[in-house]
């Protein structure tokens, strides 16, 4: 027993010595672990301190562009037409999203996404340019909508509002077709951008002024110092530089008269082109039916697009520019210019109309327009009435390559447009052009259909339009416009110096210069007589007014009418039927304004077009914007 | 009935209450909990920095520690041979629990690690992390000191079983911390250090066994501790994170709720196990310093009283109840500074988490019952 509780003893004895030997080469090992960890931090506190704050700097502060503002676009007179709104949109940040198509369920629960929507956000989504970049998702949110998504973005990580500035076109329908629109960038044109200026760009030009002044009203990017968290979404801007705000440019638009030519085309499909003779400012250019742009500025849903696209009366198509129409006798000024200019008939030369013409005898019978004929017939007659024998005559006494050379001086077949860049060429043909097009040389025939502007000819409003002017300037040629100018706030830097000297860098025609000059005299007195003249063939539209307008009509055959067959619109589809056409400029002596009009299907010239151009010329010259025309 | 219990007391026994502090009444060790309530409000100031200054978590954690210190003042009138007598019991119902989160158990991140009970989630390896040491020390205690061979061999068999079944969890940190929580009452059982370093190197010859059985994330973590840029972006991320947080920090660090890793997402779980980077960040290497010296004197404190201990079992446990909270504290400050691979251990009273805070309030409990109560045998 005693033994027991002696061992005991000894061994609590000897275990107190052990345990305290032991914990205290425990609290020594505490110790040492201590100093390892104190060295540890020490080395990451203090020797590398340097190199880590670095690295946590580089992990907060980004660089991120800042988009510039738009350029606005303005009229002649100051008003508005193309301008930057704050448009709200819904936009997500990848980083902070781990399902994607659970979120947009989710989304959709609370606003509208359109399939559009979705499709087009998921194509950005892939081709997002940067990471940590927000991808747009729904735009132009309503107030109702911001609101349904602020209350629930809590449990919608990644998603957030981001206020915009998105082009907006006060006047949509009436404008398009002249200034043309932005969209997305979309990533074939991101492959030709500066990637740097564009950076942060969502819009570009797409159509028209607003395409070709791209470089102009898109600005320079600027560029913040951001500090992000992890997700790249932004806490605060710690610095700034400024992005430079596109210029803003002032078109030779008159608005008004934009307003109000596109009123007298309602319900027509046709397309008019009123230039300023003497600067070749483009003072109104409409094309009907139309559309409305800002649609098409942040995407236009699909639905929408193929119901535009698919739309028999072709909304989208530009047809002041873009549409080839055969300028029946709106052509004659300038063919009759030709042939007595190159002397290829007399000045004085006259020709008998009996109702059609003859290249020999018992050859193909050309029919004129009137079929019991217009008698002996002159230029001025022949201008007046439009007297399509007196063209044939002439047509065949000159080459081909004489009809193609003044033709061409008056800018037919090309482009002589500065800023439209969508506009077409047409066809001027010529010996050379048939040769290549049609492996067939030049015939006899082919010179009396291009005499009366049929056949092969083809042109569109804006050629006419600019031929008409020059003819009003009695050959000064003037290069057609959009810009008037460039309004700059500040001096330009040199940058933009060059960006506008290379905007205005463009072939330009030279001035139509006559052997005879006075013959425009001729041929414009001709024209003053389509209007005024009891004779001429636009004398209704001509009546009452205050100032002298000189004009042609034209009537250019859809459908070709066989050797015997008479021309019957009653049987003929409204497709099919003629288009009426009309060229125009007034006063005649010193012109203000030249017009072009095309009516598709319209029938006769002077009954569908030239009241059009009337209207036109009365409220540019007289100030006077009330239609007389009916609605027949 | 108060009034009636003063009366009955005698003068001399009046006396002998007036010798005993309010501290030993209450069984409570004052520099210890001093101690430790400056370790709870510092845990609390930096962790509504690091929860993006978040008055929830402040309130929720601070509830935790209430309950903790609740269950601290509760187990210090539990005198050691109470716990010494329910170890066993206690032993056989973790293992049935750890086996229970094997077959039942609901996982997070690919572990099941937790019970689900009606009303709480309860995680059987923190009541073990508790009760291992109380068992093995309790069973070498009765024995003479040094224990012989075959109560080291049982001693290690009762280490391994819960060892191994919180592996299979998979949880590599906490059954590594709490392997070592039996193995420390080995140390302290005064077995011969040849033996200790022997066992260390077949621990470190069976290092290639134990990659095998390693689960791949748990490989991950290990190939990411020794070359963390190989994936800076994955498995890299938070360790080259908490370190540029720590080293950007500096000396004086870059001010309270100021600091731009943790304030700005970019350290990952900032207000959990990575929390130190958030206090080396913003305050510096002060801040870290005077954290390491408030753990330094709690483990000193405990080591104290383990010496202090009246018997085996009590002076055993309260060590190896020490050493194991200052292994939490070595591990996560080691492998937030990348020094040791992450294993997912807290930092002790300052992570975020509800169930460690409790279980080191209980086992500080057990150490201020060894030091407050009488030797449990008789000497």
């Amino acid at each position: 027993m005693s033994d027991m509780d002696q061992r005991r003893f000894n061994d609590y004895q000897k275990e107190n010595r052990f345990f305290l030997n032991r914990a205290v080469v425990a609290f020594l090992f505490v110790l040492l672990l201590m100093a390892i960890l104190v060295s540890r931090i020490y080395f990451l506190q203090v020797v590398e301190h340097e190199r880590f704050s670095l690295l946590s700097e580089n992990n907060r502060i980004k660089l991120q562009p800042v988009a510039p503002r738009r350029g606005l676009i303005y009229d002649r007179n100051g008003e508005l037409l193309a301008e930057n709104r704050p448009s709200f949109s819904l936009t997500l940040l990848k980083e902070e999203v781990d399902d994607v198509d659970s979120l947009l369920a989710d989304v959709a629960s609370l606003v509208e996404l359109s399939a559009t929507e979705v499709e087009s956000f998921k194509k950005r989504l892939k081709h997002r340019r940067r990471p940590h970049s927000t991808v747009p998702l729904k735009s132009r949110l309503t107030g109702e909508e911001i609101a349904k998504l602020s209350v629930n973005f809590y449990r919608l990580p990644g998603l957030q509002i981001e206020a915009d500035l998105v082009r907006y076109y006060p006047h949509p329908d009436s404008l398009v077709h002249a200034i043309g629109y932005v969209g997305r960038v979309n990533e074939r044109e991101l492959k030709t951008l500066d990637p740097n200026n564009y950076a942060a760009t969502h819009y570009i030009g797409k159509l028209g002024v607003e395409k070709y002044y791209e470089p102009l009203l898109h600005g320079q990017v600027g560029l913040q110092r951001v500090e992000t968290n992890v997700r790249g979404r932004v806490m605060r801007v710690l610095e700034q530089e400024d992005p430079t705000p596109g210029l803003d440019i002032q078109l030779s638009l008159d608005l008004k008269l934009q307003q109000f030519t596109s009123k007298l085309l309602e319900g027509k499909r046709a397309a008019v082109v009123a230039i300023e003779p003497k600067t070749g400012e483009i003072l109104s250019l409409v094309s009907n039916p139309s559309y409305d742009p800002n649609e098409f500025v942040t995407g236009i849903s699909f639905d929408n697009y193929n119901a535009l696209r698919d739309d028999k009366n072709q909304p989208l198509y530009n047809r002041a520019i873009r549409g080839a129409y055969p300028p029946g006798s709106t052509l004659k000024p300038f063919t009759a210019l030709a042939s007595i200019d190159s002397k290829s008939v007399p000045i004085d030369h006259k020709v008998w109309d009996p109702g059609f013409y003859q290249l020999s005898e018992n050859g193909r019978k050309w029919r004129d327009w009137k079929k019991t004929g217009h008698g002996r017939v002159d230029l001025n007659h022949a201008l007046a009435e439009s007297c399509d024998v007196w063209f044939y005559d002439t047509a065949s006494k000159t080459p081909i390559d004489v009809y193609s050379d003044y033709l061409g001086r008056f800018g037919f077949g090309q482009v002589t447009s500065l800023d439209l860049p969508e506009a077409g060429r047409a066809i001027l043909p010529s010996n050379e052009w048939k040769k290549r097009r049609e492996k067939q040389p030049w015939y006899p025939g082919d010179s009396l259909n291009l005499s009366i502007g049929q056949g092969y000819m083809i042109a569109t409003p804006l050629q006419l339009a600019t031929a008409t002017a020059v003819l009003a300037n009695r050959g000064k040629w003037v290069r057609p416009q959009m810009i008037k100018s460039i309004i700059a706030e500040n001096e330009l830097t040199a940058e933009q110096t060059e960006i506008i000297q290379r905007l205005q860098q463009k072939p330009t025609l030279p001035d139509v210069e006559l052997n005879h000059p006075e013959y425009f005299e001729n041929v414009i007195e001709g024209m003053v007589n389509v209007v005024n003249a009891p004779y001429g063939t636009a004398r209704k539209s001509g009546a009452g007014a205050e100032y002298t307008m000189a004009g042609k009509t034209g009537t250019a055959q859809v459908v070709g009418i066989a050797q015997d067959a008479e021309y019957d619109s009653e049987a003929l589809l409204e497709r099919q039927r003629d288009h009426a056409l009309f060229v125009a400029f007034a006063p005649a002596e010193d012109p203000k304004i030249a017009v072009a009009v095309v009516v598709e299907n319209g029938e006769g010239g002077s009954k569908a077009a030239a009241p059009v151009a009337r209207e036109v010329i009365d409220a540019w010259l007289l100030g006077d914007y009330t239609s007389e025309l009916g609605d027949d | 009935m108060s009034k009636d219990f003063h009366r009955s007391v005698s003068p001399d026994q009046s006396g002998l209450r007036k010798q005993r502090s309010l501290w030993s009444y209450t069984h409570l060790d004052l520099p210890l909990l001093l101690l430790l309530l400056a370790l709870c409000v510092a845990g609390l100031v930096i962790l509504y920095s690091a929860s993006g200054q978040d008055w929830a978590y402040v309130e929720r954690q601070a509830v935790r520690m209430a309950v903790g210190f609740a269950a601290l003042v509760v187990l210090a009138q539990v005198p050691p041979r109470v716990i010494m007598r329910v170890g066993p019991w206690l032993y056989l119902l973790g293992v049935a629990l750890l086996v229970g989160v094997i077959l039942f158990g609901v996982g997070a991140k690919g572990a099941q690690r937790w019970l689900a009970l009606p009303g709480f989630r309860f995680q059987p390896s923190e009541l073990m992390k508790l009760v291992l040491p109380i068992v093995v020390a309790g069973y070498i205690a009765r024995y003479t000191l040094p224990p012989n061979f075959k109560a080291i061999i049982i001693s290690l068999v009762l280490i391994a079983i819960p060892f191994a079944l919180i592996m299979k969890q998979p949880d590599l940190g906490t059954s590594l911390l709490i392997g070592a929580s039996g193995v420390f009452i080995l140390v302290f059982s005064g077995i011969y250090w040849r033996w200790i370093f022997l066992s260390a190197g077949v621990l470190a010859a069976s290092l290639p066994g134990l990659w095998m059985i390693m689960k791949d994330y748990q490989k991950q973590r290990v190939l990411t501790f020794l070359d963390p840029e190989s994936d800076p972006l994955g498995s890299g991320w938070n360790i080259i994170q908490s370190k540029t947080a720590i080293g950007s920090g500096g000396l004086s660090g870059k001010g309270f709720l100021s600091g731009t890793q943790s304030q700005l997402d970019f350290l990952p779980e900032s207000h959990t196990d990575f929390i130190i980077a958030v206090i080396g960040e913003e305050l510096g290497i002060k801040g870290v310093l005077v954290l390491l010296a408030l753990y330094l004197l709690i483990v000193g404190r405990g080591l104290m009283i383990a010496v202090k201990a009246p018997d085996s079992f009590s002076r055993m446990l309260a060590a190896s109840i020490t050493l194991t909270f200052f292994v939490y504290v070595f591990v996560n400050i080691g492998m937030v500074s990348g020094i040791l691979p992450v294993v997912g251990v807290p930092l002790p009273m300052v992570s975020y988490g509800g169930t460690s805070i409790v279980t080191l309030m209980i086992g500080f409990g057990i150490l201020m019952s060894i030091h407050t109560h009488k030797s449990m045998l008789r000497r």
